[in-house]
This record gives C-alpha cells, sequence and structure tokens, in this order.
C-alpha cells in the first residue's frame, strides 16, 4: 500500500477546491446560525443561486463572468429577502421549514423542462464557465505540485477560494466583534430581550441571512469556475446537512470555526475513503467492492460524529462551559 | 432620557403631593399622566385576560400593580409595551398614541420592561448584556461596525455607565462571567440594571424581587427609590404587600383582568374588595397586619 499518495490524495481534498465551497457554505451558515441562532436549513440554494447565476450569465446570455458574479450576489440577496420577509417575524422554526421547501423548489425548478432553455433542465449548464477567471492564472504552464495533485487550473482556483475564505473569515471576525454582533449574538440569546431593549430583531435578522447567504453563493460561483459545470442535483438538501455537520464539527459562533471544520470533516471523509479504497484494490478487504466505498465512508463519518458529539458536543473548538448553561 | 416637568419636583415628597386629591376609584385621572390607557381588552379563547376600561400612570411616582395570580398584569404589561396585541383599546405615551407601536419602538421612546421569566441572555458577559441596552450605537449599523474606531469611544462612554450601574446593583465584579452563570436572583438584578441601560422614561418592572435575598431587595428598594428621584416613573408588579408598602406611591388593584381599585397604599390595603380579591372571601384585617403579608404560598421564583 503506498501510504505517501493516500496521505496525499486526502490533503488535497481536505483542502481542495470541493472543500472550499463546503467552507464558504459554513462561514455564511456560522453567522446566521451560529451567531444569530436563525435556523437556515436551505443553506444550499444560497450555493445554487451563485453557481445558477455564473451558468445562466456566461452560457444562456453569453454576458461574461464578472457581471455573473454581481448578479450571484444580487439573486443570493433576493431570495435572503424572498424567504426572510414572510418568516423572520415568526417563530425560529418556521424559517427552517421554509428554507428547505425553499431549496428543494428551487432545484425542481431549474431542472424542469420548462425552463429547460435558461437553466438547461437536470444536465445543467458545461462548457466555458470561468474563462475570464482562469486566463488571469499567473502559474506557469508546464507546472506541477510535489505530493498535491492539483492541476494547474485547480491550483489558481484553490489559490484564490482561500484567499476569500479568509477575507471572509475577517469580515465574521470584524461583524461578530463590533456592537452589531453583540445584537446578533442576542438574537439568538433571547429575541424578545433583545426587542426589550429598542432594537429592531427583524432588521439584523435579514442582514444576517443576507450575509450570510451572499457568502455562501460565493461558494456557488467558486463550484461553477472550478468545475465548469453546473448542475442541479448537485444541489440536494443533503449540502446543507453537511454544511451543518462542518459547522458544528469546528464550533458553532467560532471566528475559525468552519474552517477547522471543512478541513477536519474533508480529511476525514477523504481519508477514509482513500484507505477503503486502497485496501480494497490491495486484497485487504474482500467483501467490499470499490463502489461501496462511496456510501461506506458517509457511515463511518456518521459514526465519528455520533463519537464527537457523545465526547465533545461543543465540537472542537466550542467551549463548553457555554454549554453547561443551556442546561440552567 | 426623563422628560422632567418644569412646574414639579421629582422624588417622593413631590409624587405624594401631586396624587394627594387624586380619588381613590379605579381608574381615577392623574394631575400628570405619562400612560393613559382607554378601554384596552385582550382575551385569549373564553377568558378575558384583560379588561380595562380606563387606566392613568402618574409621571414621575411609583406605582405598584398589583393582584392575585392570573388578575392579568402580566398581560397588560405585554399589551402596553406592544409585546401582545390587545383586541381593543388605545393608549398614549406622553400624550401620543402608540397602540399598535413596535415594541423595539416604545422601548426606544423611553417605555422599557422587564419581564417576570427572568431573561439574562446567557452565553453572553454580564457587561455584553448592559451594553446592548444602550441607545443610538453607531456601531450597531452593520457597515459601520466594520470600522471600529467610528464606535471605540461611544463604546468606551457606554461602558462607564454600566459600570456605574452594574456597582449599584453589586455586579461588578461579575462583568466578565457568563449571564447564565448568575444566580436566578443575580439575573433579575441584571435585568433591571439593563433596562435601566436604555435610559427609559418609564421603567415597567415585572415582579423585579421575586427570588432576591431580603438584604438584597432593601437596596434594590433603595434602587427603585432612586430612580424614582431622578425623574423616572416606575410602575411595577409586586406579590410582597410589605414592600408594595414601602415604596410606592400610588398602587392600582387588578382582578380578573379589571382594575377593581386605587389609592395611596394604606387606605388600598384596607379595602374591603380588594381583601376580598386576595383571599377569595371576607377577612376582617388589613393586609399587611401582624404579619401576614399576601406573599401566595406558591409564589415561585423565576424559572
Ligand atoms: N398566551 C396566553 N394564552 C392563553 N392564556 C393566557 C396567555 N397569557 C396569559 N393567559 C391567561 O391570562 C390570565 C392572566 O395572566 P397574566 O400572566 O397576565 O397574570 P398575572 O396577573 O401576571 O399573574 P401572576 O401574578 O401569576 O404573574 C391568566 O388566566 C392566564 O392563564
Ligand atoms: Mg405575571
Amino acid at each position: 500500500m503506498d501510504f505517501v499518495q493516500i496521505f496525499s490524495l486526502t490533503i488535497t481534498q481536505a483542502v481542495g477546491v470541493t472543500a472550499l465551497i463546503y467552507l464558504f457554505a459554513a462561514i455564511g451558515l456560522n453567522v446566521q446560525f451560529g451567531y444569530t441562532g436563525l435556523l437556515n436549513f436551505g443553506q444550499v440554494a444560497f450555493v445554487a443561486a451563485g453557481a445558477y447565476a455564473v451558468g445562466v450569465i456566461v452560457l444562456t446570455f453569453d454576458l461574461g463572468l464578472w457581471l455573473a458574479v454581481v448578479v450571484g450576489v444580487v439573486v443570493s440577496t433576493l431570495l435572503a429577502l424572498l424567504l426572510g420577509i414572510p418568516t423572520l417575524r415568526l417563530r425560529a422554526d418556521y424559517l427552517a421549514i421554509v428554507t428547505i421547501a425553499a431549496s428543494e423548489l428551487l432545484r425542481l425548478l431549474v431542472r424542469s423542462i420548462a425552463f429547460k432553455d435558461v437553466f438547461g433542465g437536470a444536465q445543467g449548464l458545461n462548457g466555458k464557465l470561468g474563462q475570464e477567471f482562469h486566463d488571469l492564472n499567473p502559474l506557469p504552464a508546464d507546472f506541477t505540485l510535489p505530493v498535491l495533485t492539483w492541476s494547474r487550473q485547480d491550483l489558481w482556483v484553490v489559490i484564490v477560494g482561500w484567499s476569500l475564505a479568509l477575507l471572509f473569515t475577517l469580515l465574521v471576525w470584524g461583524l461578530v466583534r463590533s456592537p452589531w454582533g453583540r445584537v446578533v449574538k442576542g438574537i439568538r440569546e433571547d429575541e424578545d430581550a433583545v426587542v426589550s431593549l429598542g432594537k429592531n430583531v427583524f432588521v439584523y435578522k435579514m442582514q444576517a441571512l443576507i450575509i450570510g447567504g451572499g457568502i455562501a453563493a460565493f461558494g456557488g460561483i467558486l463550484w461553477a469556475v472550478a468545475k465548469q459545470s453546473v448542475q442541479p442535483d448537485t444541489f440536494q438538501p443533503d449540502f446543507t446537512f453537511f454544511v451543518y455537520t462542518i459547522l458544528l464539527l469546528g464550533g458553532a459562533a467560532r471566528v475559525f470555526g468552519p474552517i477547522a471544520g471543512t478541513i477536519i470533516f474533508w480529511f476525514l471523509l477523504a481519508g477514509f475513503g482513500e484507505l477503503l479504497s486502497s485496501l480494497i484494490n490491495n486484497g485487504y478487504i474482500e467483501f467490499l467492492t470499490p463502489t461501496d466505498v462511496g456510501s461506506i465512508r458517509f457511515m463511518l463519518m456518521g459514526l465519528g460524529l455520533m463519537l464527537l458529539m457523545i465526547f465533545r458536543p461543543q465540537g472542537i473548538f466550542g467551549d463548553r462551559r457555554e454549554l453547561a448553561l443551556d442546561a440552567r | 432620557m426623563p422628560a422632567k416637568t418644569d412646574h414639579m419636583a421629582t422624588g417622593h415628597a413631590a409624587a405624594v403631593e401631586a396624587l394627594r386629591d387624586v380619588p381613590q376609584v379605579p381608574g381615577a385621572p392623574k394631575p400628570d399622566p405619562v400612560v393613559i390607557a382607554d378601554h384596552v381588552s385582550r382575551q385569549f379563547g373564553g377568558l378575558k385576560a384583560v379588561d380595562v376600561a380606563h387606566v392613568e400612570i402618574q409621571r414621575g411616582a411609583i406605582t405598584a400593580l398589583i393582584g392575585p395570580n392570573g388578575a392579568g398584569k402580566t398581560t397588560l404589561f405585554n399589551l402596553l409595551t406592544g409585546f401582545d396585541k390587545p383586541d381593543t383599546g388605545t393608549w398614549t405615551f406622553n400624550d401620543k398614541s402608540v397602540a399598535g407601536t413596535a415594541p423595539h419602538r416604545l422601548a426606544r421612546m423611553g417605555m422599557v420592561r422587564t419581564f417576570q421569566l427572568t431573561k439574562a441572555l446567557s452565553r453572553m458577559s454580564v457587561i455584553d448584556n448592559m451594553l446592548l441596552g444602550a441607545h443610538g450605537q453607531s456601531g450597531e449599523r452593520v457597515l459601520n461596525a466594520l470600522v471600529p474606531f467610528t464606535w471605540r469611544g461611544q463604546e468606551r462612554a457606554n461602558r462607564e455607565r454600566a459600570m456605574v450601574l452594574l456597582e449599584r446593583f453589586n455586579l461588578h465584579e461579575k462583568i466578565d462571567d457568563f449571564a447564565g452563570s448568575l444566580s436566578g436572583g443575580q439575573r433579575k438584578l441584571l435585568e433591571m440594571a439593563r433596562a435601566l441601560m436604555v435610559g427609559p422614561e418609564i421603567v415597567m418592572l415585572d415582579e423585579p424581587m421575586a427570588g432576591v435575598n431580603p438584604a438584597l431587595t432593601q437596596s434594590l428598594l433603595g434602587h427603585i427609590k432612586n430612580i424614582r428621584e431622578e425623574g423616572t416613573t416606575v410602575l411595577f408588579v409586586e406579590h410582597d404587600m410589605d414592600m408594595v408598602h414601602d415604596i410606592s406611591d400610588w398602587v392600582i388593584v387588578m382582578a380578573q383582568g379589571q382594575i377593581i381599585a386605587e389609592g395611596p397604599p394604606d387606605a388600598v390595603m384596607k379595602n374591603e374588595q380588594v381583601i376580598e380579591a386576595y383571599l377569595g372571601s371576607r377577612h376582617g384585617s388589613s393586609l399587611t397586619d401582624d404579619g401576614a403579608s399576601l406573599t401566595p404560598d406558591a409564589q415561585g421564583v423565576n424559572s
């Protein structure tokens, strides 16, 4: 067995393009759920909004990537308003129901035959989606990495993606340590108390939903640009639940929680997968076939999560003291 | 900030003086009312929880709102402060009609309430709880939030104000503790201090003393009197008659949603109707005589 290769493949995935997409969604969810306490179960819809903005603007209308980025942010803002205006005045669970329903509704809408000309139906939109971005790639043409297995194109995506992710993390850090952050944390703790102190909680919740959705939309934009393809069925509700997993793993309401959670989640998921594949291919495990690996790694992941919740319920970086307060 | 009326001094003496000639009947008109409510009613299913024909709250006085469990005191608080919507009724705050006004607006206008079930923001520090009460913070605007120098100075000033209040309420050694780690009584204190941080013109306290130990109660009473001396109107719900007797300038009694009596504490506690409402039958003595204070036995502390 080639352990160096297993490790290299694992690391490549742990900080790679797919992980980055989840990271953006998790940074956004941290603002919404971690700090403000909004139960947004439709985070995938914001990612889809970003991805489809690129697909539609670039492929369907041929208007270029940079406009697509702007449209992605605008569309995710509109989506937040659409979801938030009817629900944010109601109890927390309404938002949860509406967001998960809306995310499925949107997916079915973009994959429907009726809008095939615009959204590409079940096949989605495939083609030269991020040309302007890839044209800016400064890396030398004959570029190869040691250990890591990114192509020149992927590495460019990863570099820009991580820079953006750090920038958003910095933005979140700035927001949550400010008086604005104090208000949203107060809303998470007890909305009525914050209202009684004269704050318009609806506005703050809306802002948190928009900001978190906008950050997630960048995950979608990155997705379209990196994979040169936007497909409706990648935006299933389970995406959102993996993002929650990531957030809880790293520790909700921790500035670096999403980054830690993403890397750990993908390191474990990819690590299990690569190790298992290798064991099967080398004949150490005979009752499984390589096609089983995909689902088994999620089972192992689930087991790992259960253990984490039992032994470290506050997440890797969470504060146990805070958790103890809930029991009072 | 409390609006002081020029023609009248503030404080106990002034309040007593102002209320001296007020008739001792339900819905009595006051010389300088800060809140006036008319025909406010709220029904839950078949139960009329609140049905107040008319009530006025005198500015600058401490008014106690008393009544047996389930009388509708908390519901009336909820209605007046906009946290609940009445079925009928109008009311004014500083002569401005405020029926239907959003609760956060009313708080900003100077009508601030606390909750019977304490709402400490558990996973936030005591000082953050306090700072949340401060008004007009530029750092609470999302764009300014990212530019600390636009709010640092204000933050420092608010912090100083919070420290003064926390010291008054004996919480100054707890500033960096999580509010959730405070005891039940300390949370009551924090909630009251936080409400004062808003700079209210009228502060409405729903059982501020519940679960606070007797020694601290005394100092709390002192604080409430101080608030009045500074010109703030206080309306509070309390079950302990000795306490009501000690600090209130005026007492309003509710039973089954209606106001059944009003008057200075001495007179109200001798009122037959009030005694009857509390005890459900005729009872010979005044409410605070022979140590039989009317704190209900099953009076729950906060949850
Ligand atoms: N949300 C609600 N739904 C249904 N009934 C309610 C609701 N809130 C209050 N009530 C009812 O209205 C009546 C008045 O309740 P309220 O809480 O105002 O009493 P209170 O005077 O504050 O009593 P206490 O001294 O025990 O706090 C009670 O009979 C209560 O059961
Ligand atoms: Mg009550």
